[in-house]
């Protein structure tokens, strides 16, 4: 998926969430990384909770359109901005 | 074979296509599914103990073969593939699958596949399917976790779903068998390509997925499509094939990662839009799951990393107090055995066997309850869910020393055999992170060092309770592995510090509900494992027990003569009973044999250590692989002992110095203890690693390294001590 270009405001980002909090997916910033997420299901229009973050801050959990849970690290999340 | 496509497709020249399920009822069945979609459940439902262990040619991943009766004729070879999200491999261990299915000459390719899907998470499971779909493979849906989607209110109408699907649907539930037989019966049928296509390559594409048909024979476009996608990575193909591809890819400007989440979006889509009529979710409770009420628990700030040091604690008690009853019957009843042959007579044979056959086996089969616990409990806490909990507490921990997440899982399972737990490396994308990861496993202590640690601690540390509870050698051995892995720790860092490379490392990977583990796949999983020490490692150990016993007990012609001789006079002179100059003599004569001669070759090197010639042919015979260490001492000891002394603990207590004194003091145990915490010996590790990572740098690497650290800290601490 072509990377759309950076707005001039940062949109915010799963890492930005609050615990168990929802968002939904508007795009993925990371072509490379993309290709797993996307795999994981996390496709744009798609709703993600954060479900908890590991001891140390860092990975995190997702709940993915309230399917599974996924978990990642802050920086990946980064990588997922979400819709207003 | 029902294979509509095939119809018109001219062979591939030279290369039959195996139609071979009419005539023998033989069929080749491979499974396939998402991670944590119960394929291991089904396929030990399926196979039960008809499994064997090997490898993908050319690679180490393991291959998990198994034969099930289907039907009362009709006999089916199963291939267990490793999980995957999807067709387009993101690790080394889901490549073989692509090597597998898109390779329709090779020999193992599969008369049709299973695929194994969880239907509380339908939509995920069902991206890989449609994947498999369009390659028109003959397939049957596995619908597995009937049950755990039932629980999350989750109802299927399998009717709908088989008809938009366009491939027989089993509902099951593998964990507990529900459904396996109607599977067996689907299974045992002629099964036809699937009637449904998902995803179609679009229009300006087709031109060159046309030209890769043409030029592979494939008979599907979809296949052409990724040939064009991973042709550099299928390994089946020549380099002008490869060349081929690549200049097609130019030519077509083939944006290789674009296309591919298109697809992955389109898929997806797809899936969503079937899945409406399909799926119905009445959601009652709004309660928390269990798995994060449990997770608020386990993966907590400070009960989390307690637990987890809590089982590990739980780990080594139970593999130094549990494992010690059926280790002293094995241990007494081989003795007994070796007893008894010894009275049936005497000569060079019987010596053999007793001394030779029956102690080597001693030293392999004493150690099947310990190695038996380690991946019970190994296999309990993948089962259940525990381990990804686990990744997931320590990922920043370990990424400070240049390590992942994903590394704790194979450096726990390093502490039951470097050798799987480096080919378990290849869940780690990265490849610093994968290659530091390969080079310090071999520090984390193994199973094979338990025979070394067992039999050293009980000799020199008291069997006494530390704060009243916990067994004191049960505390040393925690110690020695912790060694192993702070040593393991610091080197990775050491390693990061050094090693530069920019790659990025991921960490985005599902985190599995927790689950009761199923006693069958554990109990299969122990099974697997003592029948791969027994057989594998069990061979090398026996054989070098009797190539031992042979070297200690000839000699250069004329050497052990003299010896015997040497040692009469030198009895008759100190007025000797006829026991004890029996004894001096066989001490002579091993002295004076090629394994002494050879010992003694080495003895100045590791003399600093506080080793003589004795323990060096058992460190020089460790090299092959450390659990030969016990075997070896308890066949050196062997010649020359009264028959009384049969285990090898009593062998090594008797053991005297030149003054009279015991001669494996603490110092010298406590430094021998070292040198097998991080000598590298073990040449399986060596070849598992020159594999793995192509070339012979890191394992040269390893061996110096390793062998260096436990030569100089075996050094200090037997010069500290002493």
């Amino acid at each position: 998926m072509p990377a759309p270009a950076a707005p001039t405001t940062t949109p915010r980002s799963v890492k930005d969430l609050r615990l168990g909090e929802t968002g939904t997916i508007c795009c993925l910033n990371d072509p490379e990384m993309a290709l797993k997420l996307l795999e994981m299901g996390c496709i744009p229009g798609t709703k993600v909770t954060l479900n908890g973050r590991a001891p140390l801050g860092c990975p995190i959990t997702l709940h993915v359109d309230g399917e599974y849970t996924l978990s990642l690290r802050v920086s990946e999340a980064a990588t997922i901005l979400l819709k207003d | 074979m029902a294979r509509a496509a095939v119809i018109d497709k001219p062979q591939p020249l030279g290369q039959e296509v195996t139609t071979g399920s009419a005539a023998g009822r033989h069929t080749r069945i491979a499974l396939i599914g998402n991670p944590n979609s119960g394929k291991s459940s089904l396929f030990n439902q399926l196979t039960g103990l008809n499994q064997k262990v090997g490898n993908f040619p050319g690679v180490t991943v393991d291959r998990k073969t198994g034969s099930a009766q289907l039907t009362a004729q009709h006999r089916a070879d199963i291939i267990d593939l490793p999980g995957t999200y999807s067709l387009y491999p993101k690790s080394l261990d889901e490549k073989v699958i692509t090597d597998l299915l898109y390779d329709q000459a090779a020999s193992e390719y599969p008369d049709f596949v299973v695929v194994t899907a969880d239907a509380s998470n339908l939509k995920r499971n069902l991206l890989l399917f449609t994947q498999l779909a369009d390659l028109q493979l003959p397939m049957v849906l596995a619908l597995n976790m009937m049950d755990t989607a039932a629980q999350h209110g989750i109802q299927i109408d399998v009717e709908e779903l088989q008809r938009q699907l366009g491939v027989p649907i089993i509902p099951m539930n593998a964990r507990k068998g529900v459904g396996v037989t109607a599977l067996k019966i689907v299974m045992a049928q002629e099964l036809g390509p699937p009637t449904e296509t998902f995803y179609e390559p679009s229009e300006e594409l087709l031109p060159m997925i046309r030209q890769i048909r043409y030029y592979f024979n494939l008979h599907n476009d979809y296949l052409a499509l990724h040939y064009a996608h991973q042709g550099d990575r299928l390994r089946f193909l020549s380099a002008d094939d490869r060349a081929y591809l690549a200049e097609l890819r130019d030519k077509y400007q083939f944006d290789s990662i674009a296309l591919q989440a298109q697809e992955t979006i389109a898929r997806y889509a797809r899936i969503s839009e079937l899945l409406l009529d399909v799926v119905r979710v009445t959601r009652a409770e709004k309660n928390e799951s269990y798995s994060n009420r449990i997770d608020r628990v386990l993966t907590h700030k400070v009960w989390g990393y307690l637990i987890f040091l809590g089982i590990l604690f739980l780990l080594f008690q139970a593999i130094f107090s549990w494992a010690a009853y059926p280790m002293d019957l094995i241990d007494q009843g081989v003795a007994w055995l070796g007893s008894q042959v010894k009275q049936l007579g005497e000569g060079p044979l019987i010596d053999l066997l007793s001394d030779g056959i029956i102690a080597g086996l001693g030293g392999v089969l004493m150690f099947i309850p310990q190695i038996a616990l380690l991946f019970a409990f190994i296999a309990v806490l993948e089962e259940s869910g525990y381990m990804a909990r686990v990744t997931f507490m320590m990922d920043k921990i370990m990424r400070k020393f240049g390590l992942n997440g994903k590394s704790v899982v194979p450096l726990i399972s390093g502490m039951a055999c470097a050798v799987p737990a480096i080919m378990s490396t290849r869940t780690i994308e990265n490849w610093k992170d994968r290659i530091i990861t390969i080079f310090v496993v071999p520090l984390m202590s193994c199973s094979a060092r338990i025979p070394v640690y067992t039999v050293l601690v009980a000799l020199v540390v008291p069997d006494q309770k530390v704060l009243g509870i916990f067994n004191l050698q049960g505390v040393v051995l925690m110690g020695l592995y912790l060694l192993g892995f702070v040593s393991a720790v610091l080197s990775a860092w050491a390693l990061k510090v050094l090693l530069k490379a920019k790659e990025r490392s991921f960490f985005i990977m599902e985190f599995p509900v927790y689950r009761w583990p199923r006693w069958k796949n554990v109990g299969l999983t122990i099974v697997e494992k003592v029948k791969a020490f027994v057989f594998q490692a069990g061979k090398v150990i026996v054989a070098i027990s009797v190539l031992l016993w042979v070297l200690a007990s000839y000699g250069p012609s004329g050497a052990l003569d003299q010896a015997t001789q040497h040692a009469q006079t030198e009895a008759a002179r100190q007025q000797l009973t006829p026991a004890q100059t029996e004894n001096l003599v066989a001490s002579y004569k091993l002295e004076s044999s090629y394994a002494g001669v050879f010992g003694r070759s080495i003895e100045p090197v590791v003399r600093p250590l506080g080793f003589d010639w004795k323990v060096s042919i058992a460190l020089l015979t460790s090299f092959a692989a450390r659990e030969v260490f016990v075997g070896t001492m308890s066949t050196i000891y062997s010649v020359g002992q009264d028959a009384d002394m049969s285990t090898v603990q009593d062998k090594l207590r008797a053991e005297k110095d030149e003054n009279g004194q015991p001669f494996f003091t603490p110092a010298r145990a406590a430094s021998l203890l070292v040198f097998y915490v991080f000598a590298m010996q073990c040449v399986s590790t060596l070849a598992t690693t020159y594999r793995e990572t192509k070339g012979w740098t890191w394992p040269l690497l390893q061996l110096v390294y390793m062998s260096g650290l436990a030569y100089v800290l075996s050094l200090l601490t037997y010069q500290l001590l002493k």
